[in-house]
């Protein structure tokens, strides 16, 4: 999380991704590249195939072809705790929670990769394993508190608002420390200013040196917070490139936007 | 549970407490020596309950795997016991050496039910687990040709006692002119294990190991996509589960002097799981209420039943064998519709967490 921000070069590079599901083709041929500190979105129509594609690159589903390269080295075949180990961690569509764990123990959940305590050390409880604890706990209250819902530290994250438990998943997933952070449909029924303090959120997440894969159905935040978006659709890549460009190009407002989104983009 | 641990704050009360409770737990047996011997025994045998629940506890109820045959480990420990400390091969080592021997093996058979139950879940897992069960119970009833390992049906009989540099677990002493039963000398033998047992759980539970248990309970794919290896903690948490029924097991086979493969069948493993679903899954002291419970509901039943009716009816209208049965069946229906998250809620957790303001400062 130091000297990558502003560092020339790209952290992920898909080449030919391709996923099947039965006849439906989900994803085909799919390449992009998100550079290091970028806040790179992904748009689509529904069923364009982002959330497969987000489950493919996170060792999820297997893909049927294609490489991703995460900083450097390929991701081949890795299970998803070990993608998340590499540094990539995410969110998920349908918000998934460990529901009978309260909102801290969710984030201390997240630290797991990155601390060593093992049977051994937790029933002995030596010194190591103590201030390793301690570490978590403070960690993941810094976390709690930089998203937002420090004051709910304590309560189960089933009981937490819808808003509350979506930063709450962002933070259990910067928990991992990740290089870069997927996020699937952050703001998906949040207001208009609990999305503008999303929209901050991930600018300060950007800030810190993680780059952000975004997946969003509202355009005024892709539009606002994103620097280049790839936009699917049945699959395909349909467009690549920056946020403004992007809605501009002929192709994606017919086959994508359409009439209403257009004149609602240039309101953005 | 840690709050009960926790002497911060309030150091006198909490050991007044401690001080009570251990008063208590050295006084016990004497009492119940005094109702009667069995009662000692009943003492004995509902802490071995403890501990396997325990044990089944970390895969149930921290780590959300079903397992209908859990009672195979204790049978395995008991074996590894019997084996060692007896006629049957004329060895005779002493318990300590045998115990960890007996929880080794059963770590072993643990991961070896673990391994291709993996992928499995819900009903698919309960009835693996299911087979297994009966699979080990099988083996020890058939072991006797053509080489007699198990002796099978007749069991092993003249079990070593526990021995410690001369003094016998087995027999009574005189100590200060009070007679210390055989059964009382393993009463404080198996206190001082499960005072251990029962901090090691709560240790797991609250460390990095028991929150990935807990975060696969709640949601696996979350907690694969957060880092967490599934397959190895998924693997560990049949092998601690397993090696706390290997450690109840030896300890059966000691206090017993005799076993036999009809101590471990399938209605002992549906016990166990009651237990632990009806004490609270997932909550240690939960689970050791539920277990003490169901250990005890079902004795005091046979001494009440039978001369209830003598007072009632003036005789005997229902075996009271039958009717105690009966009535715990009633029993475990009742506490599920009244107490559908386990006897002991969740209060104790909650006052756990609720620590973290203060720490945090
Ligand atoms: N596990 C699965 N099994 C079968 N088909 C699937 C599976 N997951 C996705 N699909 C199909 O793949 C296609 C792409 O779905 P995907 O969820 O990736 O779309 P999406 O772009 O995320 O849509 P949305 O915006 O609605 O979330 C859809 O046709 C979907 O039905
Ligand atoms: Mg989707």
């Amino acid at each position: 999380m130091s000297g990558d921000t502003g560092a020339a070069g790209e952290l992920l590079v898909a080449r030919d991704i391709g996923k099947r599901f039965g006849g439906i083709a989900a994803l085909t041929d799919v390449s992009f590249s998100i550079r290091r500190g970028e806040i790179y979105g992904l748009i689509g129509p529904n069923g364009a195939g982002k959330t497969s594609l987000f489950n493919v690159l996170t060792g999820i589903y297997t893909k049927d072809s294609g490489t991703f390269v995460f900083d450097g080295s390929p991701l081949d075949d890795l299970k998803p705790n070990e993608v998340a180990e590499r540094g990539i961690a995410r969110t998920f569509q349908n918000i998934r929670l460990f529901a009978n764990l309260s909102a801290l123990e969710n984030v201390m959940v997240g630290r797991h990769v990155r601390t060593k305590a093992t049977v051994v050390g937790a029933i002995f409880r030596g010194p190591r394993t103590r201030d390793e604890e301690r570490a978590i706990r403070r960690r993941s209250i810094e976390l709690l508190d930089y998203v937002g819902v420090k004051r709910r530290a304590n309560d189960l994250a089933k009981h937490l608002a819808y808003g509350d438990q979506r930063r709450l998943e962002i933070a259990r997933a910067l928990a991992t420390e990740p290089r870069l952070l997927a996020l699937d449909e952050p703001a998906a029924g949040m207001n208009a200013t609990e999305t503008a303090g999303l929209r901050s959120l991930l600018e300060s997440i950007r800030g810190d040196g993680t780059t952000i894969l975004l997946i969003e159905h509202d355009m005024k935040l892709v539009m606002s917070v994103c620097d280049r978006v790839l936009v699917l659709d049945y699959g395909r890549k349909l467009a690549e490139g920056p946020a403004a460009e992007v809605q501009k190009n002929e192709r994606v407002i017919a086959a994508y936007l359409g009439g209403d989104v257009s004149l609602n983009l240039k309101g953005a | 549970m840690h709050a009960f641990f926790d002497t911060r704050g309030r150091p006198a009360l909490v050991w007044a407490g401690l001080a009570l409770v251990a008063a208590a737990l050295i006084a016990l047996p004497w009492v119940l020596a005094g109702i009667g011997t069995a009662w000692v025994r009943i003492t004995n045998l509902a802490v071995l309950y403890c501990f396997l629940a325990l044990g089944l506890n970390i895969v149930v109820g921290f780590a959300g795997l079903l397992d209908l045959g859990y009672i195979a480990f204790y049978g395995v420990g008991a074996y590894v016991y019997a084996l060692l400390a007896s006629p049957q091969f004329g060895i005779h080592l002493p318990f300590w050496v045998i115990l960890p021997l007996g929880a080794l093996l059963a770590c072993i058979f643990g991961m070896l039910l673990g391994a291709p139950t993996l992928k499995l879940r819900g009903d698919y897992l309960a009835i693996v687990t299911l087979g297994f069960g009966e699979i080990v119970r099988i083996f020890l009833n058939n072991l006797s040709t053509p080489f007699n390992l198990t002796n099978g049906p007749q069991g092993i009989t003249l079990i070593d006692p526990f021995r410690l540099d001369g003094f016998s677990f087995a027999g009574t002493q005189h100590v200060f002119g009070q007679a210390l039963t055989s059964p009382i000398k393993y009463y404080y033998f198996l206190v001082i294990v499960l005072l251990l047992v029962i901090v090691v759980n709560v240790r797991l539970q609250n460390s990095r190991i028991g929150r990935a248990w807990e975060a696969i309970r709640e949601d696996e794919v979350a907690a694969r996509a957060m880092g967490i290896n599934t397959r190895n903690m998924k693997l560990l948490a049949y092998a601690m589960g397993a090696s706390f029924g290997g450690i109840a097991g030896g300890m059966f086979s000691a206090m017993q002097g005799f076993i036999s493969p009809e101590s471990f069948v399938l209605v002992e493993s549906i016990m166990v799981l009651s237990m632990v679903v009806l004490g609270g899954m997932g909550n240690v002291f939960g689970v050791v209420v539920g277990a003490l419970m169901l250990s005890y509901i079902p004795e005091v039943l046979r001494y009440t039943v039978g001369p209830a009716q003598m007072a009632v009816f003036g005789r005997t209208l229902i075996d009271p064998e039958v009717f105690r049965m009966l009535l715990f069946g009633l029993a475990l229906v009742l506490m599920m519709l009244f107490r559908p998250a386990g006897i002991v809620p969740s209060a104790l957790r909650k006052r756990e967490l609720e620590q973290v303001p203060a720490d945090v400062g």
